[in-house]
């Protein structure tokens, strides 16, 4: 390493928000090397977004607040430079890909940074076409971001900063917004700049799986304001330093774990390609053969379907052509599919949300077609992704309340019901504090309660999750999973293939207004024809699998879902014991 | 489902193929050359040459049904009140008096008066047209340099073409926070009484709020890390360059300024062309 050229030096740097009480960093000591692909990864608040802004320059330029020790960029002290300097060497790919698409079409976002600089036009638009090549825009220079998907526009952001010829790219959670297909893609381009072009690459990411599915010079874990680890992918598995942080290791090193082995860097654990599949064979055949058969399923009685839903914005653009599905009573299901494919749709033709769906649908066996919103609203109730979008009071109770209270509810049972709400999601102690007290998850359930008051058979969630690390991921679904143990049947839109696998046995699989695939989950992720079609991604356990010379990789998927699951019960059987 | 501000269709003649910053300084100037006069000739004049410019332009009627239709009624409603409120100003301008019809005294219908408010109708006719053409005809990319380019500062413009921008996306949470109240048993159709309806309107917009706040934050941090503002000044990937052409409209514009103004200082002597001495 010493032969490499440092290119941004952290030395004893803490920082502390104006806003806040406690400082988000504490001592950083951290060298990044030029020509470095370095990954990030830490749990929501361990202070890994701090970090990146204290590298791009947000701080101390944009965010205010006290920092000490030194932070270098290039051998320059960063706060004695201005943003504009600092961003002519770091480029940042922010992760909302839409909120960043400034300009009005692709070409003028791409521009947008040059003409900050006055560069001429005719040099502004060779280079411009130039670089909207490199990430494979170039035949989309002139639409609007309307007309973009997620992954475009991610793209297009990423020229907007490769146009400078910055030295660093700095990536902040840049698979948060994408669906798994897409976020491969956006991995091997990250992968393509750093290798072709020979840049530094910074992401900041805290799923760890998707990022290692190419190769990262090293990982730094960031826990409560400091650097816990800096090491390669091996090394951190072997010391097995993430399961304690709330950081998801890989599945397939997971899965290792179960089977007795001992992941070491010898093994090659980093990504399954070099795992050295020789060596965890047995081990992995061995434990798969002693799971005992999973229980057979019960059938229960249908609550809800539809049967031949259509639906159409405008004439030329069919969303929903033609949907039949049915949800059992007590289901937990996921709805998956490609942006756009008309799975949030679906969702709300069920809510009534949308006008116009042509087809039938019936609730315990009552049609329901014809049903307001608020009609409908009694028996299914329905989460949006932002808890912001959903929350307009200012205290938690009448948050709560506002349902009942727009139904005109007397105020005693409101109170009733909204304190049993509150009960069921954990808030009631909290039922005086205001809102603005609650951190993310606390306001989705706070979200999830304000539902569950009009006590609805079905919640209908929309990216419950999204945005999460595994700590808080397991804490919404552990709750959600709770919640359906208690009898309501639940439906989640989602993109995240854990959630799926280990959540929901049901899975819908919606592409292009039809529905591809309405059955078990895990044949869903290990099967290579549906997921592919479907913009998802098989499972790295179906990898290890194959790769094991296990036939039944469903049953394989299956075992270690119960496997995991029995792991969580006993634990949480021994918190209560305790 | 509208999801843009304007709606902009992609044409290739000549006034589409002109720059912004022409069609935008034809509105100003042809817009001048109407103000002050209230020679109906010369007004005549404009409105022909814009009337000319919008058939070239091929703009279709669709596109403009509704501003249309509120230029109608405000043009109704001038008309009305300027009547009602001083029925002989024309007299007063002109200095005679040709009666069409008589209602009530003051409420007499003359020649003068006819002209007076014709006039001032023709003045709006003359003008819209071009307006309709900058806003309609240019690329809204080109607007925001466009208006840069004749000196209003750069960050004022930018505003503009981030409003074109982001609108639709707050429409969109608008209509999403919307349903979703909807499905909590906020009644937002005519069902409602409107104090309640006002109400609820509020629960909606509080969120609507916070989530615009979060997207400025995270907008204004895109555009600072791109480096906006750095310079007094800065360049525009979508300017067009000035052609021929442009130089041609301009020309055509000034021309009628010119006009206008020589009319008033060496023919009419004042504002008003008197046809009735």
């Amino acid at each position: 390493m010493s032969d490499k050229k440092p290119l941004v030096t952290f030395r004893d740097f803490s920082y502390q928000y104006f806003a806040q009480a406690e400082p988000t960093l504490h001592h950083i000591d951290l060298t990044i090397y030029e020509g470095e692909k370095i990954l990030i990864a830490g749990a929501s608040g361990s202070g890994k977004s701090t970090l990146g802004h204290c590298i791009n320059g947000l701080i101390p330029f944009s965010y205010k607040g006290e920092s000490q020790g030194s932070v270098q960029i290039k051998g320059l002290e960063t706060k004695e430079m201005s943003l504009f300097e600092l961003s002519k060497i770091v480029g940042t790919v922010l992760q909302d890909p839409d909120g960043q698409f400034v300009g009005l079409s692709v070409a003028e976002d791409i521009a947008f940074s040059l003409e900050n600089q006055c560069m001429p036009q005719d040099e502004m638009k060779e280079l411009v076409q130039k670089t909207a090549g490199i990430v494979d825009m170039d035949g989309l220079l002139n639409n609007s971001p309307f007309e973009l998907s997620g992954g475009q526009k991610q793209r297009v952001g990423l020229a907007g900063v490769m146009v400078d010829n910055v030295e660093l790219f700095l990536f902040d959670e840049p698979l948060a917004n994408l669906d798994p297909a897409t976020g491969k893609t956006a991995i091997d381009l990250i992968d393509k700049i750093k290798t072709e072009y020979n840049k530094t690459v910074i992401i900041i990411e805290h799923r760890l799986e998707d990022v290692l599915y190419r190769h990262v010079d090293r990982i730094i874990v960031m826990n409560e304001g400091r650097i816990v680890a800096d090491m390669d992918a091996g090394a951190l598995f072997e010391a097995k330093i993430l399961p304690p942080l709330g950081i998801r290791e890989p599945l397939y090193v997971t899965a290792l774990r179960y089977a007795g082995v001992e992941v070491t860097k010898d093994l090659h654990p980093e990504s399954m390609d070099t795992l050295a599949i020789d060596k965890v064979k047995d081990a992995v055949c061995r434990w798969n053969a002693a799971q005992p058969a999973p229980k057979p399923r019960r059938a229960r009685e249908e609550i809800l379907s539809g049967t031949d839903l259509r639906f159409a914005y405008n004439r030329d653009q069919d969303i929903l052509k033609g949907i039949d599905f049915s949800i059992e009573a007590g289901e937990m299901v996921s709805i998956v599919g490609t942006n756009g494919a008309g799975k949030s749709t679906l969702a709300k033709a069920i809510c009534g949300l949308v006008r116009n769906v042509r087809g039938q649908f019936y609730f315990e066996g009552n049609d329901i077609s014809d049903l307001t919103i608020k009609e409908r609203a009694q028996h299914i109730g329905y989460v949006m992704q932002n808890p912001n979008q959903m929350i307009c009071k200012p205290m938690i109770f009448d948050e709560v309340a506002l349902g009942l209270r727009l139904r005109g509810v007397p105020e005693e049972e409101i109170r009733e019901k909204v304190e049993a709400a509150l009960k069921i999601c954990g808030l009631y102690p909290m039922r005086k504090w205001p809102i603005s007290a609650l951190s993310f998850g606390q306001k989705k359930r706070v979200t999830i309660a304000s539902m569950l008051a009009l006590n609805p058979k079905i919640l209908i969630l929309d990216e419950p999750t999204a945005g999460q690390d595994y700590y808080h991921y397991t804490e919404i679904m552990e709750f959600l999973r709770s919640l359906n143990e208690s009898g309501v049947t639940i439906l989640i839109i989602t993109h995240d293939m854990h959630l799926m696998l280990e959540y929901t046995a049901h899975a819908i699989v919606v592409t292009n207004g039809k529905i591809l695939y309405d059955g078990s989950s895990v044949h869903a992720l290990t099967t290579a024809k549906i997921a592919e079609s479907a913009s998802l991604k098989l499972t790295s356990l179906y990898d290890l699998a194959v790769a094991c010379g296990i036939d039944d990789t469903q049953g394989f998927v299956e075992n270690f879902i119960n496997y995991e699951r029995s792991l969580r019960e006993s634990e949480r059987s021994g918190v209560r014991e305790a | 489902m509208n999801r843009k501000l304007f709606d902009y269709v992609e044409r290739h003649n000549f006034i589409y193929d002109l720059s912004g910053v022409t069609k935008f300084l034809c509105f100003m100037i042809a817009g001048a050359a109407v103000m002050f006069t209230y020679d109906i000739r010369v007004m005549v004049l404009v409105f022909l040459v814009s009337m000319a410019a919008f058939l070239m332009s091929q703009i279709t009627f669709r596109q403009i049904r509704l501003m249309v239709i509120y230029v109608a009624i405000f043009m109704v409603m001038n008309i009305l009140l300027t009547f009602l409120f001083s029925p002989q100003y024309g007299v007063e301008i002109y200095g005679t008096k040709h009666v069409i019809f008589t209602i009530t005294e003051r409420y007499t219908l003359t020649w003068e008066q006819v002209m007076y408010q014709g006039s001032k109708v023709m003045k709006y006719c003359a003008i819209i047209p071009l307006g309709m053409i900058f806003i309609l005809a240019t690329h809204p990319s080109e607007m925001a340099s466009s208006m840069n380019r004749i000196g209003i500062p750069y960050k004022a413009t930018y505003a503009l073409a981030l409003t074109l921008r982001y609108f639709p996306d707050v429409i969109r949470d608008y209509q999403d926070i919307s349903v979703a109240q909807q499905a909590r048993g906020l009644d937002m159709s005519r069902k409602e009484k409107l104090g309640r309806r006002i109400k609820n309107v509020i629960n909606i917009c509080v969120p609507l709020i916070f989530t615009t706040l979060d997207r400025i934050e995270l907008i204004s941090n895109a555009m600072d890390l791109r480096g906006f503002g750095m310079h007094k000044k800065r360049t525009w990937y979508c300017a067009k360059k000035l052609t021929v052409a442009d130089f041609l409209a301009l020309g055509i514009c000034i021309a009628l300024l010119l006009l206008s103004i020589a009319m008033i200082v060496f023919v009419n002597h004042s504002r008003y062309y008197n046809p009735f001495i």
